[in-house]
């Protein structure tokens, strides 16, 4: 019998386009902190540390070892990094919880874009015998899809603009998101994606306590339990891909579970607007089911902490009542390569 | 109190050195020849740009075919903005392009006069670079054609694929990527507070609220405790050599003679020793216990290196905790 986990506790900052007044650590640590105390445990409760980070966004080598001074990793603690969005070092956690080694993890990761170019720094990412040498952008890669799908017929760009549109006004309610309310959808930036249909570039961090079976019940009062989560991947070439689907996306989603039952809400990690479009179909997710109630990546998208967010704001809306049965997903690569799902679900609420 | 943030910029720059696999390498060498190579999959599927292996079943694959230097646009988007290191320096298409005898499509630049001349489904054909070495930028990028791959009138190239050997004279056998990312860096508020008080002469580090150390220099946190750490304590000047090396090779663009002793240096009222060389004795009598002393030279943001105080050797003792 697997063990049942949940997500118990949600942190994240304020993201902003700059934080140039503050190191990696220093950004990162108030969130540790909050995540922490909203569950009462210390460092040294915690039984697995798992954190998510690149260097080549803020081009500073090592910052995950120097980040780890903000967990205070001594007596020296059990912990890991992946050179990921965060989503994944959850993944990474919540199989160290599963075997039974220990009851509670924490998860955080946390990205500053501000220092760098963030178009060319994800460049460095591709396939660097046949891509890379061109130098093709993040939002390049991300325009092709976007034509692709206004070809054959899935979208149009009045369609791109409306998913921006909603997702801001939707972040008008989130006091951490980056872009909120009337945000002008203005000029091409790779055609046909406009400003609007691009992700704001910014900083941020953010921090999830995992914990099992009644520890997760004497920690949360409403766990966010985590009913299946799985993540596939896609070749590398993009020429090789259908762009206008996201298998890897359904077949996480299937391996989740994500399909017994209709879910009342997803949070989806869709930096462009074009993506919500693929993840919709690839997901099957209804008019009736809530996307993106906190604005999404449009409104916020610390890289390598974007996927881990949705995760958080997922559990942190069943935690609040708001949520009984959700859907959170992260991606990592070029027009989503790569595609995490989990399935969160929250007891069910008795009549007062 | 708030500073002024201190900004440098900072480039990462390094050439990749990368070795090929005999697919690559065909394909490589192929381009600078004039000649597009796929490779056939157990399925009968012809994949340009080719793959090692199978992206589907990961099988290993080697079955060379020559495919056409002309295609079919599969999507494109348009680059008003060409950034550096992009094939075109004037506006341009990103396009994929499947070539006539492929089924998989190649990414890459597509020379138009404006969006409106680029569409799915228009025909190009590749611009070779005068200067080839064997490299995906052979290609220079791709161009508008009017003539049907095999002339049958259908439009869609209908190219038929001849097997390859795949062997050419002199083979590529490696690329050389170069990579360069510029940054905007910014070391956060404990760091500046640092390095601005160095450029004064002052050494300052800050105390943790629960444990107490003081850190020098100070990164903005505890990694024992994990809090955050604000009170600035100043320290040294003077400090003892906990533990030292002796540098034996010289650093490419570092002035300084070898050997030279670098060594780990206690400041006085700091619970962490900081790194830094040691001048003014000569390298064979520098040793555990020694008292030093930061040197700033004329203008200098920070200590050149530390010298000997002359004052007696610490007793281990003081410093043991140090090590």
């Amino acid at each position: 019998m697997t063990r049942e986990i949940a997500v118990v506790a949600f942190a994240q900052t304020d993201h902003r386009r700059t934080s140039e007044e503050l190191s990696e650590v220093e950004m990162l640590m108030p969130v540790l902190h909050e995540v922490l105390d909203r569950t009462g445990l210390k460092t040294s409760d915690i039984g697995f540390t798992c954190s998510g980070s690149s260097d080549y966004l803020a081009g500073r080598a090592f910052s995950f070892t120097l980040a780890l001074d903000g967990v205070g990793a001594w007596p020296p603690i059990s912990e890991s990094h992946v050179e990921m969005d965060g989503a994944w070092a959850l993944y990474e956690a919540w199989t160290k919880l599963l075997t039974g080694d220990t009851d509670t993890a924490l998860v955080y990761s946390y990205g500053k874009s501000s220092p760098g170019s963030v178009r060319d720094v994800l460049t460095r990412q591709l396939d660097p015998y046949y891509v890379a040498p061109l130098w093709p952008d993040s939002v390049a890669l991300a325009a092709l899809q976007a034509r692709a799908l206004i070809d054959e017929g899935y979208t149009d760009e009045p369609a791109l603009a409306a998913v921006a549109a909603r997702s801001r006004t939707d972040a008008r309610t989130n006091s951490h998101a980056q872009l909120r309310g009337s945000v002008p959808h203005g000029e091409y930036v790779v055609q046909p994606l406009r400003i609007g249909d691009c992700p704001p570039v910014g900083d941020g961090a953010a921090a999830v306590i995992l914990a099992a079976g009644d520890r997760a019940r004497e920690l949360c009062e409403r766990p966010a339990w985590i009913r299946g989560i799985d993540h596939r991947i896609e070749a590398h070439s993009l020429g090789v891909r259908e762009l206008t689907d996201s298998p890897s996306t359904r077949l996480a989603a299937e391996k989740a579970g994500a399909f017994e039952r209709p879910v009342d809400t997803a949070e989806l990690h869709a930096p462009f607007t074009s993506q919500e479009v693929v993840l919709r179909k690839a997901l099957r997710l209804g008019d009736d089911v809530l996307v993106n109630p906190s604005g999404g990546a449009l409104a916020a998208n610390p890289i390598m902490a974007a996927g881990l967010i949705r995760i958080g704001e997922a559990a942190a809306r069943i935690h609040r009542g708001e949520s009984d049965r959700a859907l959170a997903h992260a991606t990592s690569g070029p027009c989503l390569q790569q595609n995490l799902v989990a399935v969160l679900e929250g007891e069910p609420r008795h009549a007062q | 109190m708030t500073t002024e943030v201190l900004k440098a910029p900072l480039v990462v720059e390094f050439p990749f050195t990368r070795s090929l696999g005999p697919v690559q390498s065909a394909f490589l060498t192929g381009l600078r020849e004039q000649v597009v190579l796929g490779v056939r999959t157990a399925d009968g599927r012809t994949l340009v740009p080719p793959v090692e292996y199978d992206p589907v079943t990961a099988d290993e694959i080697r079955d060379l075919v020559e495919v056409a230097p002309t295609g079919t646009v599969t999507t494109w988007a348009w680059n008003h903005a060409p950034r550096r290191g992009q094939p075109l320096d004037t506006p341009f298409a990103w396009v994929l392009v499947r070539l006539d005898g492929a089924d998989t499509a190649l990414l890459h630049a597509l020379d138009a006069p404006g969006p409106d001349a680029v569409h799915t489904g228009m025909r190009v054909r590749i611009r070779w670079a005068a200067e080839r070495s064997g490299a995906i930028t052979d290609i220079a990028c791709f161009e508008r054609y009017d003539g049907d791959g095999d002339g049958d009138g259908d439009g869609d190239g209908g190219h038929e694929v001849a097997d390859h050997d795949g062997q050419f004279e002199s083979m590529v056998t490696g690329i050389v990527a170069q990579a360069r990312l510029d940054y905007s860096y910014s070391p956060g508020r404990a760091q500046t507070a640092y390095i601005n008080a160095l450029a004064e002469r002052r050494i300052v580090g800050e105390r943790c609220p629960s444990c107490r150390k003081v850190y020098v220099p100070p990164r903005g946190a505890c990694p024992t405790c994990g809090v955050g750490t604000a009170e600035q304590v100043q320290v040294g000047p003077g400090g003892t050599v906990t533990t030292y090396c002796i540098v034996n090779i010289k650093a490419r663009n570092l002035d300084i003679e070898v050997p030279y002793v670098y060594a780990h240096i206690a400041l006085d009222g700091a619970d962490l020793a900081l790194h830094g060389r040691i001048g003014g004795i000569p390298y064979d009598q520098v040793r555990m216990g020694l008292r030093v002393e930061p040197v700033w030279t004329e203008g200098g943001r920070y200590p050149d290196h530390y010298r000997p105080t002359g004052e007696p050797d610490a007793d281990y003792e003081t410093y043991k905790e140090l090590l």
